[in-house]
């Protein structure tokens, strides 16, 4: 169909469909703004939770690099038992009488 | 007369406090400066400190702050009438909340977006740093008794609603795993979440047998059920202890697994209650059957007892909280305060606005509003009931029906007050904490032993009062209680911005007088309470309870008028950081 000047049926048909399109337009960012009010707290939540993991693994990796006592040890303590004798075998292995550290006596 | 006009002048003089009065406030007292770089860009860290545009930030503080305590206050307050309660929240709203949220949310960003307790340790000291601790300690404390007595009650008047509310816990704890471990978007799930919710409200509506009819169950409100206690009784001591189970687990978890995706279903209930209110009240037209004044209160007075019994809708503490907590750390441009702070208290006196509409509007008549408005404990006992038939009554101007309407408000209101109350144990237990590690205490530093004792007198407290169908059922009582307490932190917040100003050499009559406003009405709503009302003097019987939590609250109020006054006179002032 081709629209001639003077066309009045189809320039109200056109007005009609950009006044439409344009509440449509409003309408989905009247839509998009409510679910950024809503996802604005959540987004602080996350991101702080995940700063607390980022922190406590860099903690974890890196603090004695820094000189920071590994809190870590405190638990890994409960491991010397299981190895210590392998620390034993391993360092008559390599040719060491006695235990090459001084923290860790096995004999 | 009709209904419709309270709502257009209650909304014209919003409109005018917005555009005018707050304008001023901005632009002559608090000075806004479009250019000051706010602790928002300052501090950015992605985490609290993120500039946020103001429609964002508004929408944010207005659901953080609206819940049902300005649906309860005023509900019980037009036991004096629609005039007073009408004119108090309208007032109320454009010169003291206004101003309290806006003014606490600037004084927060000129002080590197600070909560109002490390404010109060600078500007006044390190004294008024523990009483404003112990203030809040008090507030949480009302609000847990308060609110969980508001559920329980609901769960008993209104039985459908609780499959609702209950599915809503799973639905939420789903919603935040799906957010949390796999990045999907909120809206939809929870849409869907609320369209389940409401879905087995109108089953619920319709099938007794998926109400979970408690005082049913125990064979009836006449029954009696063990140790003497009656079918109400002891579905009031059922529900408190699931409710405070409840609070206890979900208050000790991450918040975004299940207080923050709840939030989010709320936020919908939030503007799904609002519409359905205005709406149904623009179709609807109802006719105010409630008298002006009404002649027939004349055992408690309305002067002063007014202004404690509604706080939120018309001035609270708890806003200066949120403003100065998250708001002020997130506020993109200065000027954008006025809009964010002034419109979010604006928000909430709508909020109460329409709380006062339904309650005034759902009798038939005059005579039937004075039967159910006989007396001031019957307007605190009946009071919310009251609001939910009034809802469900403009809710049929919107065709839907006035028994599944009931439900759904009730869920609302139930909503609000189950994540007011989650909320609020966690603080309480944050609080319980820095009192532990600020008097060496260390045990109370712990989560679980915090959390137990906020948990333990909480339920206490609302266990406590006797109410007129025995043991539970008398926490409306504690409502007066919580009012003040508000009205005190929103005094303190008050008396901070006043003295800022006083300092920068500006005028401080626009929160100065507020300020003393609230004062003095707590002052003497307290002192009438428990000199009059709880001591035994005179007329009313001692109640030991009250009278030595009112006492309490008393000293606490005469602590602060002093430190206020000490505060104010002092010749040498601590100095001010620069930025002020």
């Amino acid at each position: 169909m081709k629209w001639r000047p003077g066309d009045r049926s189809l320039l109200s048909f056109l007005e009609r469909e950009v006044i439409m399109m344009g509440f449509y337009e409003q309408f989905k960012r009247a839509i998009a703004v409510y679910d950024e009010i809503l996802r604005q707290p959540h987004r602080t939540e996350i991101a702080r939770e995940l700063r607390d993991e980022e922190d406590l693994f860099m903690l974890l990796c890196f603090s004695e690099m820094l000189g920071l006592p590994n809190p870590a040890f405190y638990y890994t303590l409960e491991l010397y038992p299981v190895i210590i004798e392998r620390f034993h075998d391993w360092h008559l292995r390599a040719g060491m009488e006695k235990s090459p550290l001084e923290g860790i006596r096995c004999c | 007369m009709n209904s419709l006009w309270l709502a257009v002048i209650g909304m014209i003089v919003f409109a005018i406090g917005y555009r005018f009065y707050s304008k001023w406030v901005a632009e002559k007292i608090y000075r806004l400066d479009p250019n000051y770089v706010t602790p928002a860009h300052q501090y950015s860290d992605g985490v609290d400190f993120v500039p946020t545009k103001k429609m964002i930030l508004w929408g944010h503080h207005f659901t953080s702050v609206a819940g049902a305590a300005p649906i309860v206050g005023p509900a019980i307050a037009v036991y004096w009438g629609w005039l007073p309660a009408f004119l108090w929240v309208t007032l109320g709203t454009v010169f003291a909340a206004g101003v309290h949220d806006f003014g606490t949310l600037v004084l927060s960003v000129r002080n590197k977006g600070q909560s109002v307790g490390t404010i109060t340790n600078k500007l006044i000291g390190k004294r008024a740093k523990i009483m404003f601790l112990f203030i809040i300690l008090i507030l949480v404390l009302m609000v847990n008794a308060v609110f969980a007595w508001v559920i329980a009650n609901l769960f008993i008047n209104f039985p459908a609603s609780v499959l609702s509310v209950f599915l809503q816990i799973p639905l939420a704890i789903w919603i935040g795993y799906a957010v949390y471990k796999k990045k999907k978007g909120m809206l939809l799930p929870s849409l869907v979440a609320l369209a389940v919710m409401y879905g087995a409200a109108i089953l619920a509506s319709r099938v007794p047998a998926l109400q979970i009819d408690l005082v049913k169950y125990f064979g009836g409100a006449d029954n009696t059920v063990m140790f003497g206690l009656s079918g109400v009784s002891m579905a009031f001591l059922v529900w408190i202890i699931v409710l405070m189970v409840y609070v206890y687990i979900a208050s000790t978890l991450p918040v975004w697994k299940l207080l923050q995706p709840r939030d989010y279903i709320n936020s919908h209930q939030l503007v799904v209650g609002l519409f359905i209110l205005y709406a149904g009240l623009v179709f609807l037209q109802p006719e105010v059957t409630a008298p002006a004044m009404n002649a027939a209160a004349t055992d408690v007075s309305w002067f002063p007892l007014l202004f404690i019994t509604i706080a939120c809708g018309a001035i609270s503490g708890f806003h200066g909280l949120v403003s100065s907590g998250t708001s002020s750390k997130q506020l993109e441009k200065e000027t954008d305060a006025r809009f964010v702070g002034y419109l979010g208290a604006v928000g909430e006196g709508v909020l109460a606005l329409i709380a006062i509409i339904a309650v005034v509007t759902v009798f038939a008549t005059k005579a039937d509003f004075t039967a159910a408005y006989s007396s001031f404990a019957a307007a605190s006992s009946g009071g919310l009931g009251n609001f939910i038939n009034g809802a469900a009554q403009l809710a049929t101007g919107i065709w839907i029906p006035a028994d599944i309407a009931r439900t759904i408000v009730s869920i609302i209101v139930v909503s609000f007050a189950a994540t007011t109350l989650d909320t609020s144990v966690r603080l309480m237990r944050y609080i319980i904490a820095e009192i532990g590690s600020e008097y060496n205490v260390q045990a109370l530093t712990k989560t679980h032993v915090a959390t137990t004792v906020a948990v333990v007198s909480s339920a206490a407290l609302v266990l406590l009062p006797k109410g007129p169908n025995g043991f539970g059922s008398g926490g409306y009582l504690l409502w007066p209680l919580f009012g003040t307490s508000n009205q005190l932190l929103a005094g303190v917040s008050l008396l901070l911005v006043s003295i800022w100003l006083k300092r920068q050499g500006r005028n401080y009559l626009v929160t100065f007088i507020p300020m003393v406003f609230v004062f003095f009405m707590t002052l003497w709503a307290m002192i009438q309470q428990v000199v009059f009302q709880w001591s035994g003097y005179g007329d009313g019987e001692l109640n030991m309870l009250l009278f030595g939590i009112g006492g309490l609250i008393l000293i606490f109020v005469f602590w602060i008028i002093i430190e206020a006054i000490a505060a104010f006179s002092r010749n040498n002032p601590p100095p001010l950081s620069k930025e002020m």
